[in-house]
């Protein structure tokens, strides 16, 4: 919103989109709980439950059109990224795993659902949130599996290894597992809906900007937003993927702390 | 915080939480985690499983019936050999006992036969006795009577009347 205004104001200037366009101001008053990217975490809450509720709730042998459809996302996350990942003992994180899926990929693609528009996910806080939670359960099943003591030694101490090789690597793995997969996953998920959006920004709103040149710039700017409309398409590419990535790792996470072997 | 908000070109840090997004985050995530646990994962489990039994279900009984097909036509096989080595064993009796049948037709014909034929001889034997009989006496008499005309003599005497019939008897039966 803010940038619709502020490359106008300078006069004809086009000044890039940045991260200010990602700080949205409260839309009532000063309580900063109204801002777009809450209200858009709940609503993907809400229309999220609603859909497979719906589709859940009379689900018989012989789907329907809407149970198919539910029923098809789940069971692609339950069997290719629960069962197929984590082993035997997988239906116990499939709650988890498929919430985490629809809820990222929901929040991912209001980045270019008409009007919404807006990753939700280029707000840090809720990747943060996202990775804590992955990063706290992989951990405490890991501890619930092998018990504290046993757990820590594997990850200190990674069995079948010369002991001089411990001095580079029990460094490596106390960094990879407190502070290299909370944080790259989160930041993953951030930077690839961040960039995404800035970029979409880039090509409309300078397609628009082009529009308000001169005659020369005016014939340039169908080009601005067919690319535009491309990048859109690879957004959409790029929202699954990220959904999905963050899902597999999160399996492969738990399946690693269930596993026997590290 | 604001002096770490702000970063180079006035533009705020995006790598830097925002407390109420963390709040709502985990709020939202966790209702949602809810509402997935609660109610869609069970449901989606019920309708998977049973599929998974229909599909077994089905399987299972379509194999109980090929198996229960393959007996009866085992069962109709031997049926149908017993049978034939049944209807086999009746003909062959039916054979026997038809020989047997007639055999003993023509045996009881022949006896029959017999039977009649010694009768018929027994018969003619039994006439014939009778008639020698009665001619034997008749013609004693007859020649008695035309001997005594011829002779003029009669001859009362008993004795020799039987023996002269006796003595005439015999020339007429060496004369024969």
């Amino acid at each position: 919103m803010r940038s619709m205004f502020s490359f106008r104001a300078e006069g004809g200037e086009f000044i890039p989109p940045s991260s200010k366009d990602f700080v949205l101001p409260p839309i009532f008053g000063d309580n900063e709980f109204t801002t777009k990217p809450i209200f858009l975490v709940i609503f993907s809450v809400i229309i999220i439950s609603i859909f497979f509720i719906a589709a859940s709730r009379k689900a018989s042998i012989v789907p329907s059109k809407l149970q198919f459809a539910g029923e098809s996302v789940y069971a692609y996350v339950r069997n290719d990224l629960g069962k197929d990942i984590i082993g035997h003992e997988f239906m116990r994180f499939v709650p988890y795993l498929f919430t985490l899926f629809v809820f990222i990929l929901t929040n991912n693609i209001f980045g270019i659902v008409p009007l919404i528009q807006f990753p939700t996910m280029s707000r840090i806080s809720f990747a943060y949130v996202l990775g804590i939670i992955t990063f706290a359960v992989f951990h405490y099943v890991g501890i619930r599996h092998h018990g504290i003591f046993k757990y820590l030694k594997d990850i200190l101490f990674m069995p079948g290894v010369p002991k001089p090789v411990y001095i580079l690597l029990t460094p490596i793995e106390i960094a990879t597992y407190l502070i290299v997969r909370p944080l790259t996953i989160s930041l993953r998920l951030f930077a690839n809906m961040f960039a995404g959006h800035l970029l979409l920004m880039i090509f409309i709103l300078g397609g628009h900007h082009l529009l308000e040149g001169a005659i020369g710039l005016k014939l340039v700017s169908p080009f601005a937003f067919a690319f535009g409309i491309a990048i859109t398409f690879f957004e959409f590419l790029v929202q699954c993927l990220q959904a999905y990535i963050f899902t597999l790792l999160t399996a492969l996470y738990i399946g690693g702390a269930l596993a026997d072997e590290h | 915080m604001s002096h770490i908000l702000i970063a180079a070109g006035g533009a705020p840090n995006p790598l830097l939480p925002h407390s109420a997004e963390i709040v709502v985050g985990f709020i939202a995530f966790g209702l949602l985690y809810f509402v997935m646990l609660k109610k869609v994962v069970p449901m989606f489990e019920k309708a998977f499983k049973a599929r998974t039994e229909a599909i077994q279900g089905g399987i299972e009984r379509a194999e109980k019936a090929q198996a229960e097909a393959a007996d009866a036509l085992v069962q109709y096989k031997e049926q149908l050999s017993k049978a034939q080595s049944e209807s086999q064993a009746l003909r062959e009796d039916a054979r026997v006992q038809g020989a047997a049948i007639v055999e003993e037709l023509r045996a009881k014909a022949q006896e029959e036969a017999a039977r009649i034929t010694a009768a018929a001889h027994a018969s003619i034997e039994a006439e014939r006795q009778q008639a020698v009989t009665s001619l034997r006496n008749e013609v004693g008499a007859l020649a008695v009577e035309l001997a005594s005309k011829i002779v003029g003599e009669a001859l009362d005497d008993q004795a020799r009347q039987s023996r002269i019939v006796d003595r005439f008897l015999e020339d007429l039966e060496k004369s024969k």
